[in-house]
């Protein structure tokens, strides 16, 4: 039988398996489930909910909008402050943004759920291609962008609105960063990575070029040389090393990556997985790659974290998300060394860790926990040999910004997860990647 | 336990639920189907003359106004008197009424004006063992136009007529059905009283247009491109239906004039406050209409429930006891001064109340304390006004609380006095008289 398979295996489960677990985690609201949505929001004066969104959406705004039936005006709302609110309304943990600062989260514990109703709205806008925001005249200048995920994109759709020509170098054959390769499958489902760029770009005047390669084919120098100004958005394609020994064994394998490879698989049943999956980590990545590997026939999956779950990156949905999906988390272990047979994963080996004065310590306790596959989210760094002679100064292995998105060298900007101010949300690379497009646009413009 | 068996007008039932004339009450289908429910009584139906009957549009003849989830909050219709047999709905009034001995059978009467139609209908009524009969004097729609219903109503000198005839053409109770789409309510309820009419009842439904159609520009419901404007009723009319009942309960022209209280009913809640506002019993219909006869049971434990909590042992113990605190304004105590508290604890911050105070009364509220988000009023510029109360979410956050005699109004500066002192007194008013001693 496949499904309970020793070892790494594909087709664990039936195609129609497959298609039940991967289907839309929040599935979108309808007209009427929208209104009575819309119908809780109070209106709020000088909106909590609003404060606390990385793009400060108008959320009263675009709620109230919904609310009366006029939708497109609701997207328009959302779009002018934030492009990618169609991702965002996805994948925004809400928990922790908008909703955990809403009024009605306070007073009863169940706050307008306003990343549905943002995707409502959205949805309805890009389903009816309407698009919201023309080209100011052609300035004549030039701005090029490294990398065209959400901190590119949001960039490149600010510029094109005031007026400038774009062209974004994107390394892979797709464009969309993590949107198109990292967000979990059930986030995102029905290719809406790929047209929401294309919703994006549909403004005109951005150019995505794929497959060039910063450092491979053209050199940082040669941009600032060519362009008005240089926009760096190339996220964190390095991933951490565990600092466990045995890591080079068979079954080892880096979580971003199978996930790129799950996101892109045509036939769910192709992918391998392992019938005892640990998953080292504590972020968004390690909830992901757990519980993708759940819904692909893992029997066991089980996410080790070396601190409590109040330290987990994940947020409390997410960690309950994956609870409720069949994960294990346990806490307070790091990994020691990967047990392998004849280069094969058979299992790790994990030290006890405890807080001491706000220090992690190892205790000298040990468990050892039988597996097939190990996956490492432990984070992801910043590839800075891309950025050639003559980088940009870095901050803690990130390129330094000022609050404008201004890196050390003029003329050259950076945002998202690969700039200082980066946090690994989707919806900050998206405000950072617009603010530093504002920033441009007044200092090649001097106005 | 609390007693609710009512006797309105010598018309005897075992509770103060009776269903309004309309569609619940047009057959004895229905009216045998409430009864078993449990509502106290009905008022058929209104009949026509003998005759071919009057037809119905066959369109949509209701619209509505809703809430987000579909509340229905107020109805809408054009629908006309019954539209079956005279002698049909007469049969059918005659057995229910003897199937069913201890409720409440009235018969809502509607005929051109002219004494010998009355005089034609009401031994055909009496003979079926009704209780009473109500004269429809409120029908907005269909039948004004025919120079009956609203068009009757809206004209005291006909009401005071009709009424006479009935009066002296039959022994039966006669409940006289106002029209709200009038300026002074008193008028018809003073013409109605003048010509001996048993009671009135109130309110029939109120002249409008639910919405227009913004693809077709037609007013709904729509008939085939037109609409035309309907009778509204539902939990929206209430407010106006209390506000007349209130008007003729106090008015001493029709003192002692027992009223069925009628709009908007949907609760035992409701319910108790028109009672308490002077009416005898109420009848129901769009929430009936809404949610079906059931809701009856939740209207006798509620007013049940409520009675036995305040110690009322009968309804004549709360009977009217609201109408002598209504007043006109210019007797309401100016020396009353309240100011709006916040209570922190529920307050959640949403602001609404500041920014209704801030753009649209007195300035009165602060949005921020030692740069955190914090509501707070501002005594020395609360007016009391209570839009604050009335907007804020969160129910019992914001209360009016009353300086004590003695007090400082921060706002006037002034002491608060312990006197009443209304505005026929006051300095600034050109007509005031001496204050009284
Ligand atoms: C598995 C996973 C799950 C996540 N889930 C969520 C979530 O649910 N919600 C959320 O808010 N955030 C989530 N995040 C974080 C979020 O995806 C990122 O914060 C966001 O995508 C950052 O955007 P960015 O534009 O800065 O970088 P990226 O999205 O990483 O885009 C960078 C782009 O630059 C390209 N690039 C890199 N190097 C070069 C080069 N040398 N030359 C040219 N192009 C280059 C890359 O190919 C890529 O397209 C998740 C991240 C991961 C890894
Ligand atoms: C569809 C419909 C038909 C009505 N027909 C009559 C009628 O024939 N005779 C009458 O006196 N009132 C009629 N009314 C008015 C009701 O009896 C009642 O006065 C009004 O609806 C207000 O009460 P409510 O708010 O409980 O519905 C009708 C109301 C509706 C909704
Ligand atoms: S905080 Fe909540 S209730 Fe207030 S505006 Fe935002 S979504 Fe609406
Ligand atoms: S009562 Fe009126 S004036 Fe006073 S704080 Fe409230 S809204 Fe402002
Ligand atoms: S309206 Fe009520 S809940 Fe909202 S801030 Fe004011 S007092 Fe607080």
């Amino acid at each position: 039988m496949t499904r309970l398979k020793d070892g790494i295996a594909s087709g664990r489960l039936s195609a129609t398996e497959y298609r039940d677990n991967f289907v839309d985690l929040h599935p979108p609201l309808d007209d009427h489930e929208a209104f009575v949505a819309a119908d809780r929001c109070y209106f709020c004066h000088d909106a909590p909910c609003m404060t606390a969104c990385p793009t400060s959406i108008d959320i009263p705004l675009f709620i109230r909008e919904i609310a009366t039936g006029n939708p497109l005006g609701s997207a328009k709302t959302i779009f002018r402050q934030n492009i990618l609110g169609g991702m965002c309304a996805r994948v925004c943990p809400t928990e922790q943004l908008c909703e955990e600062a809403c009024v009605r989260e306070a007073a009863e514990g169940k706050p307008v759920e306003i990343g549905r109703l943002q995707r409502y709205a959205t949805d309805k806008a890009m389903a009816a291609n309407a698009q919201f925001f023309g080209r100011a005249p052609s300035t004549g200048k030039r701005v090029a962008i490294v990398g065209a995920g959400p901190a590119g994109l949001a960039c490149a759709h600010r510029l094109a609105m005031h007026g400038h020509a774009v062209e974004i170098f994107e390394a892979k054959k797709k464009s969309g960063g993590l949107n198109e390769y990292g967000i979990a499958a059930y986030k995102t489902v029905d290719g809406f990575a790929r047209a929401e760029v294309d919703y994006v770009a549909a403004i005109g005047g951005i150019e995505i070029r794929n497959g060039k390669a910063l450092g491979r084919d053209f050199s940082l120098a040669d941009l600032t040389g060519e362009y008005d100004a240089v926009f760096l958005g190339m996220g964190l394609g390095g991933v951490n090393a565990l600092e466990a020994k045995g890591e080079d064994a068979d079954g080892v394998c880096d979580a971003v990556d199978f996930i790129a490879d799950l996101r892109q698989a045509k036939n769910l049943g192709k992918l391998d997985i392992g019938r005892r999956v640990v998953v080292i980590g504590g972020g968004m990545t390690a909830i992901d790659a757990a519980i993708q590997s759940k819904l692909l026939g893992a029997e066991e999956v089980t996410i080790c974290y070396r601190r409590g779950a109040d330290a987990m990156k994940a947020s409390r949905f997410e960690q309950e998300l994956a609870a409720a999906k069949g994960v294990t988390i346990r806490h307070w272990l790091a990994p020691k060394k990967i047990l392998s047979d004849k280069g094969k994963v058979e299992g790790i080996k994990l030290e006890y860790t405890e807080e001491k004065k706000g220090r992690l310590e190892m205790t000298g306790e040990s468990l050892k926990l039988a597996c097939d596959q190990v996956f490492k989210a432990i984070g992801q760094k910043l590839v800075a040999d891309d950025l050639g002679d003559g980088a940009p100064a870095l901050e803690r292995g990130k390129i330094k910004v000022d609050d404008e998105g201004r890196t050390s060298l003029a003329g050259v900007w950076a945002g998202g997860d690969c700039s200082s101010t980066g946090d690994d949300l989707t919806v900050s690379a998206v405000a950072q990647g617009r603010d530093a497009a504002e920033s441009i646009n007044k200092s090649i413009t001097g106005r | 336990m609390a007693d609710l068996r009512s006797n309105f007008v010598g018309i005897k039932s075992p509770n103060p639920f009776w269903l309004a004339s309309a569609p619940p009450t047009d057959k004895a289908y229905n009216v045998e189907r409430a009864f078993k429910a449990g509502w106290g009584g009905v008022v058929w139906k209104t009949l026509g003359e003998e005759g071919p009957p009057v037809v119905n549009v066959n369109g949509p003849r209701y619209g509505a106004i809703w809430g987000a989830d579909r509340r229905l909050l107020g109805l809408n219709n054009i629908e006309l008197i019954t539209d079956r047999d005279l002698y049909v709905n007469l049969r059918e009034i005659k057995q229910v009424k003897k199937d069913w001995p201890d409720r409440a059978v009235v018969v809502s009467l509607m005929v051109p004006c002219e004494e010998e139609s009355w005089k034609a209908i009401l031994p055909l009524v009496e003979e079926t063992g009704a209780d009473g009969i109500e004269l429809n004097f409120g029908c907005p729609h269909g039948m004004s136009e025919r120079g009956m219903g609203a068009a009757v109503g809206q004209v005291p000198e006909y009401v005071e007529m009709v009424v006479r005839w009935c009066k002296a053409n039959t022994r039966m109770p006669v409940i006289t059905k106002l029209t709200p789409n009038i300026t002074d309510i008193r008028k018809p309820a003073r013409a109605a009283h003048a010509a001996g009419t048993d009671a009135v009842s109130l309110i029939n439904t109120i002249n409008s247009i639910t919405s227009v159609n913004l693809d077709t520009f037609a007013p709904e419901p729509t008939i085939d491109g037109k609409g035309t404007h309907g009778g509204y009723c539902g939990p929206a009319v209430k407010p106006i239906a209390l506000s007349m009942v209130s008007e003729i309960a106090r008015d001493s022209e029709c003192a002692g004039l027992p009223i069925s209280a009628i709009g908007g009913i949907t609760t035992w809640r409701d319910a108790a406050e028109f009672m308490a506002m002077g009416a005898g019993n109420v009848q129901v219909c769009t929430a009936v209409m809404t949610y079906g006869f059931k809701i009856v049971q939740e209207m006798i434990s509620g007013l049940e429930n409520w009675m036995d909590a305040k110690g009322h042992a009968t309804l004549a113990d709360f009977a009217g006891r609201a109408v002598p605190n209504v007043t006109d304004w210019q007797y309401l105590n100016l020396n009353y001064i309240t100011k709006a508290r916040i209570d922190q604890d529920k307050c959640i911050k949403c602001g609404r109340c500041y920014i209704a105070c801030e753009d649209t009364s007195h300035q009165a509220i602060t949005a921020m304390k030692d740069g955190q988000r914090h509501f707070e009023v501002q005594d020395n510029e609360c007016v009391a006004c209570n839009l604050c109360v009335d907007v804020c979410p969160v129910e019992g956050c914001i209360t009016m609380e009353r300086l004590e005699a003695g007090a400082l109004d921060q706002r006037t500066g002034k002491k608060v006095s312990a006197d009443y002192a209304n505005w026929t007194t006051h300095p600034n008013n050109p007509m005031a008289t001496e204050a009284a001693e």
